[in-house]
């Protein structure tokens, strides 16, 4: 028997299974906090979440719409400074994953959310970098969740605001003291991994009634897929469940407010 | 010791023209009152530096407040773009804004160094990353001791700095608590400091690791109940997530934008 599921669905509950109760994430708020929380109260009862504002092994009941709601504060097992955040736990090596959300992604796993376009003359300008660069660089590695289409999987991104593999796939190559880089890709068609030797992402996994077609359309390079390539397993009711519950009370609380 | 003004008094005596001005409040006590009072007092040419601009930055930018402004990432937090801020820097309404961006890491270490005396901070950041090449603040150097290539961006010390916090006693020192972001860092980075509060108390209850502003390290206090809505105080009020959402359609054009200045900034007095 088969349940009904959307394909945000698929990839929130497939993003939130690639975090586990021993890892330490440096959360990015959007679809990065809605998997992360949804691991938390599913499979990863003891996963550290961690959030840019300083608040340290939080567990909100609501996902936050900013990233320093004070839900994070109060639920948290304590909160420090933006500098201590970004110095010591980040820099000095606290952190197991860094877990973002982008506008646009390249074959090389580069991010930009600066512009699109010119900088001089933007097309569209974007916020910007935040935390993004020194989570990419500084975290043990980094999961991306974002969705697919052409508009977001470019070929080469207009502007790199957060490194994956650089330009040509070498930029970490002999950095002292810098993170594995991206390590999974998650969209809501696919699972994306990069090649172990050029760095490329190569498409690992296709979810339940996707087909490559689907994925060669929204992706604006000539995209690989695995030699073996799997099926992502299908939400199971208790995730779904979990997560349902999680976005209803979430948007309950933000509408609910003055 | 910190003086007590009102508001008003306390903008205009320690704010001028062509002054860089920051406020500072990670997503939470964001002054938003003496942000409001500054838009009033038609203060010009201002360099505005903030982390997250958010929807303060995006009121006096619409104003004409800005001349430039030093960011690490502007938008609506959860919502989408910061529509005012988006016009100047792409149509230059109403009036051109040059921009300077950094990364979160960076300011944060630049506005510690700024707290510490010092010129510029170091860091391990920027790998990779273009910003270096549309910044010509940021410079990579050497470690005198590994050889490891840093980043290094200028210290922050802005001539005034603007914070709220919960509340501070009648001597005028000052209690934060909760997400304390940045406050402490740039209040010390900067010459002259405003800080206004939830409330003035007899006694500020810190407890002995509390993040504390001692009265002699502020320069004006101004009481300014609510003054950080529609962001939030912890303990006094939450974040106003509705108006962020609404924000959005305000600000997405020029003229809801100005009629909602008029009624709800320029005729409503200072708190």
């Amino acid at each position: 028997m088969s349940l009904e599921f959307t394909s945000s669905e698929m990839m929130s509950v497939t993003a939130a299974r690639a975090l586990t109760s021993d890892m330490t994430c440096f959360v990015g708020i959007g679809l990065p906090s809605e998997a992360a929380n949804l691991a938390r109260l599913t499979h990863a009862p003891d996963v550290t979440l961690i959030y840019e504002s300083g608040t340290l092994q939080t567990k909100p009941d609501v996902l936050p719409l900013s990233i320093g709601d004070g839900e994070l504060c109060e639920s948290a097992l304590t909160t420090v400074s933006v500098p201590e955040m970004f110095r010591y736990w980040l820099q000095g090596g606290h952190i197991s994953v860094g877990f973002l959300g982008t506008a646009q992604i390249d074959r090389y796993a580069n991010l930009n959310t600066t512009l699109i376009g010119d900088y001089r003359e933007p097309k569209v300008r974007l916020p910007g970098g935040g935390g993004a660069p020194e989570i990419a660089t500084n975290a043990k590695e980094v999961f991306i969740t974002v969705k697919h289409s052409k508009r977001t999987f470019v070929k080469d991104v207009d502007f790199v605001t957060t490194v994956g593999f650089g330009r040509d796939g070498k930029a970490r190559d002999n950095v002292p003291n810098i993170g594995r880089g991206p390590t999974v890709v998650i969209t809501d068609l696919c699972i994306l991994k990069p090649d172990p030797d050029t760095k490329e992402l190569v498409v690992t996994s296709l979810h339940p009634n996707v087909t490559r077609d689907d994925v060669i359309e929204a992706t604006g390079w000539e995209i690989r897929f695995a030699d073996q390539l799997d099926t992502t397993p299908e939400p199971t009711a208790h995730e779904l469940e979990i997560l349902r519950d999680l976005k209803a009370r979430t948007n309950a609380h933000h509408a609910g407010q003055q | 010791m910190a003086e007590f003004l009102s508001l008003q008094e306390a903008v205009s005596r320690h704010i001028s023209n062509g002054d860089t001005v920051c406020m500072e409040g990670f997503t939470h006590l964001i002054p938003f009152a003496a942000g409001h009072e500054i838009i009033r007092q038609e203060k010009r040419d201002l360099t505005l530096i903030r982390m997250t601009p958010d929807l303060v930055y995006d009121q006096m930018i619409g104003a004409g407040c800005a001349k430039k402004l030093i960011f690490s990432w502007g938008g609506n937090p959860g919502v989408g773009s910061l529509h005012r801020l988006r016009d100047a820097v792409e149509k230059g309404w109403p009036n051109k804004l040059e921009i300077l961006e950094h990364s979160h890491a960076a300011m944060a270490c630049a506005y510690e160094a700024g707290a510490a005396g010092l010129p510029f901070a170091v860091l391990r950041g920027y790998v990779g990353s273009d910003l270096p090449k549309v910044n010509d603040q940021i410079k990579f150097i050497e470690c005198p001791f590994t050889g490891e290539r840093l980043a290094a961006v200028p210290s922050v010390r802005p001539d005034v700095v603007v914070i709220h916090a919960q509340r501070a006693d009648r001597k005028g020192n000052v209690l934060i608590e909760g997400i304390v972001g940045i406050q402490k860092e740039v209040v010390l980075a900067a010459k002259r400091s405003i800080v206004t509060v939830e409330e003035i108390v007899d006694d500020l209850d810190a407890g002995v690791n509390a993040c504390v502003l001692p009265s002699w390290a502020v320069t004006a206090i101004a009481e300014a109940p609510k003054g950080a809505s529609p962001s939030y105080a912890l303990g006094y009020y939450e974040r106003d997530n509705a108006f962020y959402k609404e924000w959005d359609g305000i600000a997405r054009d020029r003229e809801t934008f100005q009629t909602w200045l008029k009624d709800n900034v320029f005729e409503k007095g200072a708190a």
